[in-house]
């Protein structure tokens, strides 16, 4: 249970910058998701809260006392690696246990509290293995239990359910929901998959190339992006974007097709027109916004992935419920959910909508 | 149809051909050692080149135990190769562990350095360090021994050493200090059981190297209680004759400590230690 802050933290490496500006106010029990592309920071920024990588400027605060130099040891949180880091010489009893050995908590307590855990994570018939006997799944297992085991102010997850199976991957994601009602401890986590995200996170935090892109609910982040990269990055699968140039009324795409946005006042500005593909319709050929060409289709059974080719914009994603009975190279009109569209600037910061 | 390639016996035969060849290559000089130690003098002439001796004594070997001052040379380089081994390690490990974790301003410099104290002929920094050796009035002593020999075994006792380190993930003492370790706890608790291995073939190098070591030890040491081993041996040669027997049965004599202490660290030699600490 703690607030953490970061105020203007950045990373450097020698003269690299690794990142910048962070800002971020976590509050106390709140389940903060970090997501963003490989190599963005989030393991380092995930690091630097540890404790384990000196911060390069700013400050770094729990509880409103500034933590910058605090050991690692002392500012009690636990972390699950993104590489496990299990004790190879130790069998996974003494894994999951070593951080109550070594506060010297009475064997017995530590034994039983083992022995929970095990339960709860499955690993139950395991605890007197090595590491070096376990699956991949098995470890990752094994290092989540290192960390529940504790009772620490927050928790520190570093993609904890990359290596496991999608069944095995929805039990720990309830499981880590489950933890975190129980404990009500700060949690970062990070993570590359949506739906952990969209489900875990109370705010996601959008990384970029070092930088904080956006802030906010998942709905939030899904409804109202801040700029391109935020939008084609949340929601799955991605937005569709296409340049466009801006008039009065709306826009005009690369096939001359004026779409218009009345509740859209600043599309003069707009260079670019994102919709997600769940927000395009498909109706009869001749009538829509857009006549296209379907490519692929994909039924997925609940829903349908159609892939369509637009002359003079290229190609679109459309995603609609259910099984839709379209054939690839049937001609289709599109129409566009005006009302869920995005507009983007020139810099890729989106218009916003008044209101 | 079976997925499994059938192995092709004359392959078998090859390879076991191959090992059998090389073992007697490896190992007939040692057994050239055992044999002239065993035969009587009287023969080591006549029947020079015979796979088998005729007739067997132990003569030899009674002989260099209790008639020679074997045994304190043998105590006397024990001594040496020993201590020379501790401190190598535990300076290399030292400073391996410090090369290979912490980024320190001159590390490049010193690394550079190290490497180029490896370069040098021993012959040419000879006559130096029997002027500094003498200086210090530290001549015919066993400590000057194992002042040098740890001295010009650190530096390739550290890389050894910072190599082990190296391939000791990172992660594990981050994740040590997060279960609430110190650094110096983390060391003791999970690295240190997994540098084992590396802690013995450091060990076990500059051992073999102190206890094998003639030319320092031949121009540092002249008095006869201070001798180690390799001069003694030199003893088994007068002016005019050498007794090949008591030389070859002092030398069979020698290689048990070197085979027990490998007997005894072979177990941390093995490799895979640290297999399944982090992902592939
Ligand atoms: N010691 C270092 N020196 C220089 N650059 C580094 C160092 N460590 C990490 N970096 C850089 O910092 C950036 C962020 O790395 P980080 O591990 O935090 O990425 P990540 O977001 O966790 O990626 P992934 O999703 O692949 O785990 C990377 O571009 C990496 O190259
Ligand atoms: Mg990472």
């Amino acid at each position: 249970m703690a607030r953490i802050e970061l105020r203007d933290v950045a990373k450097r490496y020698g003269s690299v910058e690794v990142l910048r500006d962070i800002n971020l106010e976590i509050q106390d029990g709140e389940f903060i998701v970090l997501v963003g592309p490989s190599g963005c920071g989030k393991s380092t920024l995930l690091r630097m809260v540890a404790g384990l990588e000196p911060i390069s400027s700013g400050d770094f605060l729990i509880d409103d006392e500034r933590m910058n130099d605090v050991r690692p040891r002392d500012r009690d949180i636990a972390m699950v690696f993104q590489s496990y880091a299990l004790y190879p010489h130790m069998d996974v009893a003494r894994n999951m246990g070593f951080s109550m050995e070594i506060r010297k908590d009475p064997l017995a307590e530590r034994k039983s509290k083992v022995a929970q855990a095990a339960e709860t994570l499955g690993l139950a018939n395991l605890t007197d293995r090595l590491p070096k006997a376990l699956s991949g799944g098995q470890r990752q297992r094994v290092a989540m239990g290192r960390a529940i085991i504790r009772d620490p102010q927050a928790f520190l997850f570093d993609e904890p359910l990359s290596n496991l199976d999608a069944a095995l991957r929805v039990e720990m994601r309830l499981e880590i929901a489950r933890l975190h009602q129980k404990l009500s401890a700060t949690m970062i986590y990070v993570t590359h998959d949506q739906v952990e995200a969209l489900t875990l996170a109370d705010r996601i935090v959008v990384l970029n190339g070092g930088d904080i892109q956006q802030v906010g609910s998942p709905l939030e982040l899904y409804e109202r992006p801040a700029n391109k990269f935020v939008a084609q990055f949340i929601g799955s699968p991605a937005m569709n974007v296409v340049p466009v140039v801006g008039t009065e009324f709306g826009v005009t795409a690369g096939n001359g097709t004026e779409i218009k946005l009345p509740d859209q006042p600043l599309a003069a500005q707009a260079k670019e027109l994102g919709v997600r593909p769940e927000h395009i319709d498909v109706v009869n050929n001749g009538t829509g916004d857009l006549s296209a060409v379907a490519d692929v289709v994909e039924h997925l059974g609940s829903d349908t992935n159609i892939y369509v080719n637009v002359e003079g914009i290229g190609s679109i994603m459309v995603r609609k419920h259910g099984n839709i009975p379209v054939k690839p190279g049937e001609r289709l009109g599109l129409r566009i959910q005006t009302e869920n569209a995005h507009l983007f600037a020139t810099d890729g910061t989106a218009l916003r909508r008044v209101a | 149809m079976s997925a499994v390639k059938k192995t092709n016996p004359a392959l078998i035969v090859g390879k076991y051909a191959a090992l059998a060849f090389y073992l007697i290559f490896a190992l007939f000089p040692l057994y050239w050692l055992l044999k002239i130690g065993l035969t009587p003098d009287a023969l080591i002439y006549s029947e020079g080149t015979r796979l088998f001796p005729s007739e067997i004594t132990f003569s030899n070997f009674t002989t260099v135990i209790f008639q020679t001052d074997f045994v304190a040379y043998f105590r006397n380089s024990l001594m040496v190769s020993l201590g020379a081994a501790f401190f190598t390690t535990l300076f290399a490990a030292g400073a391996g562990y410090a090369f290979s974790r912490f980024v320190f301003a001159g590390k490049r410099i010193i690394i550079a350095l190290m490497l180029v104290t490896q370069m040098f002929p021993l012959l040419m920094i000879i006559a130096p360090i029997y002027k500094v050796v003498a200086d210090l009035g530290l001549l015919n002593s066993l400590t000057s021994l194992v002042v040098v020999y740890t001295a010009f075994n650190i530096p390739f006792a550290t890389f050894l050493m910072q190599s082990f380190f190296d391939g000791i993930p990172k992660d594990l003492e981050d994740a040590a200090m997060m279960d609430g370790c110190s650094r110096f706890q983390a060391l003791r608790k999970v690295v240190f059981p997994l540098t084992l291995p590396g802690l013995g073939a450091t060990l076990g190098f500059v051992f073999t190297a102190a206890w094998s070591e003639l030319l320092f030890a031949l121009m540092l040491i002249s008095r006869n209680d201070a001798m180690t081993f390799p001069v003694g041996l030199l003893t088994f040669v007068s002016k005019f004759s050498v007794d090949w027997g008591q030389m070859m049965a002092a030398g069979v004599l020698a290689l048990i400590p070197s085979c027990l202490f490998f007997i005894f660290i072979q177990r941390y030699l093995v490799q895979g230690l640290t297999s399944g600490a982090v992902k592939g």
